[in-house]
């Protein structure tokens, strides 16, 4: 396991950046909740954010396709570079819209819409004016293979999503943000309402993924963390701490706040 | 020392089962009381009422012998009342609540439009009346008219609408949003396809209020100049020759139900007393039939909103 994860690694030698945070700060209202973050993204690898509870990841994370600008009173200074074109996705001049057509979200509880199964995954298409029955057809079933659910559900497209089963409407989630070829998928906590099995159907899927998109993920788990991720980065009262690849960050953590809250004496 | 404690947790216990017991038949009473009076008045009004009711009372104009005496341009009237003030108050209050909910930015200005909303609420309907009397009537000429007295009423239930409306958009979760937002959809999509259908039973619930306070509306329309005395109706909206719709119904002067009620209590002749029992009967069955009517469609949209 560890041996393959190495030569994994060792093929990815050559990082290409998909993304990169720069000096970041957040604000809610007065109160400050990320400092100076800095942080790379690595194209197609699963980059996860752990810390204890209020540490900003998840802050972190809705920063990256500008969620925090549906309510009043956030503000933010910094960066954060969206590559191969180089633009600072949090820039005025760039259409939140057009930052969450590209990047997709997958959130802590399972939230279909109150629409068939079909309607959900169809969503994010139809949104972009698409129409053809005939492409949306191939595209929902794409997505539903792609987030490991189209056997289940391929009888009861029409089924509300609500029906399916809490694991199943997660996985239904994920296949509505992945329909729309997103380069990057955010998970927030993607487990955290669902049982184990469930989960593991989760993470299998999001190690998959990491062939085609580029994934951060949030994580109160440490153990999913070093599951299913390639790089990690570890926060603490709005800062990232340490960031490196996961077997670093798991097994010889530079810091020993890192290493205390790994080895679960902190946090 | 146990004993005393046991003693003392008995006789405390038994304490508050009589209070409880108190509550209960207090609040019982309080219920009966309500029900009984209501039930009581509208025994009375069907006694004295349903014996005049009937295919004649409903097709007759009004007359001045009580038996001949019948409601029809007044229940056409109310209804055609009715259908201005839908068609007005209904899209103007759905469209400020959506703004002021979803769009408007929270500050002094939007608050103190809030306030004065919910101040509008509970204003007196009379003060609606005079004011579009002045307005309507004598500075833009409308003339006292079924279009004057629906838009009269529309702003009089305007408020009320407004404010369930954005109370029904307040209760859909922000999960629905993000979920509609993080799918790369503007607020307007997310509005319209997510956020108002899903408030939409609460909406229509705000809309069935304000148009069954509406069709009781008796001062309003009063203040405005309604004739009890109508003895015609409007135009038919609907025409034999090209281009088959007419809006000259607009312009026709009106009665409703609710001013010819009034007009009848106050005449002498304990028949016309009869007469405005049975309109009353009638009326709460047009009130009673806006109430159906919502309750069968918060029902599809409920059912359409799980699929």
């Amino acid at each position: 396991m560890v041996v393959e994860r190495r030569q994994r690694d060792a093929a990815s030698a050559s990082p290409r950046l998909k993304a990169a945070v720069r000096d970041l700060s957040f604000y809610y209202d007065r109160q400050r909740a990320l400092s100076d973050v800095a942080l790379p993204i690595r194209e197609h690898r699963v980059t996860a954010l752990i810390g204890p509870s209020g540490c900003g990841k998840t802050t972190l994370l809705r920063c990256f396709n500008r969620m925090h600008d549906l309510y009043p009173g956030n503000r933010c200074t910094g960066e954060l570079r969206l590559y191969p074109d180089d633009i600072d996705l949090l820039s005025r001049d760039v259409d939140p819209i057009a930052v969450r057509m590209r990047i997709a979200m997958v959130f802590q509880k399972p939230n279909p819409f109150p629409r068939s199964v079909y309607e959900n995954v169809a969503y994010g298409l139809r949104v972009r004016g698409m129409r053809s029955r005939v492409v949306l057809d191939e595209r929902v079933e794409q997505a539903l293979r792609s987030a490991a659910l189209w056997d289940e559900v391929k009888d009861r497209l029409d089924a509300p999503g609500a029906s399916l089963s809490g694991g199943q409407q997660q996985r239904l989630c994920i296949a509505r943000a992945l329909a729309t070829d997103p380069e990057m998928v955010l998970f927030d906590e993607p487990t955290a309402a669902l049982d184990p099995v469930a989960t593991s159907n989760i993470e299998q899927l999001i190690s998959e993924l990491r062939s085609t998109v580029t994934i951060v993920i949030v994580t109160h788990n440490m153990q999913q963390a070093a599951r299913v991720s390639d790089d990690t980065a570890y926060m603490y009262l709005g800062r990232v701490v340490e960031f490196g690849t996961t077997d670093e960050i798991f097994i010889r953590p530079r810091m020993k706040q890192t290493e205390d809250y790994i080895t679960g004496r902190f946090g | 020392m146990d004993e005393g404690d046991d003693i003392h947790i008995g006789r405390h216990l038994q304490r508050r089962r009589r209070l409880e017991i108190v509550f209960v038949a207090a609040g019982l009473l309080c219920l009966i009381l309500g029900m009984l009076t209501l039930v009581t008045l509208f025994a009375e009004m069907a006694r004295q009422g349903l014996p005049r009711l009937g295919i004649d009372f409903l097709s007759r104009y009004p007359s001045r012998h009580a038996e001949l005496a019948g409601i029809l341009p007044a229940w056409v009237g109310s209804l055609a009342v009715m259908v201005v003030t839908a068609a007005t108050a209904v899209p103007l209050g759905v469209g400020a609540a959506v703004y002021l909910e979803e769009y408007a930015p929270r500050n002094l200005i939007t608050a103190l439009i809030e306030i004065n909303l919910t101040n509008l609420a509970g204003m007196p309907s009379i003060v609606f009346g005079l004011m579009a009397l002045g307005i309507f009537v004598f500075e833009f000429g409308l003339g006292r008219n079924i279009l004057t007295a629906g838009l009269t009423l529309a702003l009089l239930i305007l408020p009320i609408i407004i404010v369930t409306a954005r109370e029904a958009l307040r209760t859909v979760p922000d999960s629905l949003r993000e979920a509609a937002f993080a799918c790369g959809a503007s607020p307007w999509q997310a509005l319209r396809d997510h956020v108002v259908p899903a408030a939409g039973p609460g909406i229509l619930t705000g809309i069935i209020i304000g148009l069954a306070r509406a069709i009781g509306e008796t001062a309003p329309l009063i203040a405005l100049g309604a004739v009890s005395f109508v003895s015609f109706l409007p135009e038919s909206p609907i025409r034999g020759e090209f281009p088959f719709i007419s809006f000259d119904w607009l312009s026709a002067p009106f009665t409703a139900l609710p001013v010819q009620m009034f007009n009848w209590t106050t005449r002498p002749d304990p028949d016309f007393r009869a007469n405005a029992a049975a309109a009353a009967f009638v009326l709460v069955a047009m009130a009673l039939a806006i109430n159906g009517l919502a309750i069968w469609l918060r029902h599809r949209m409920r059912r359409e909103a799980r699929w």
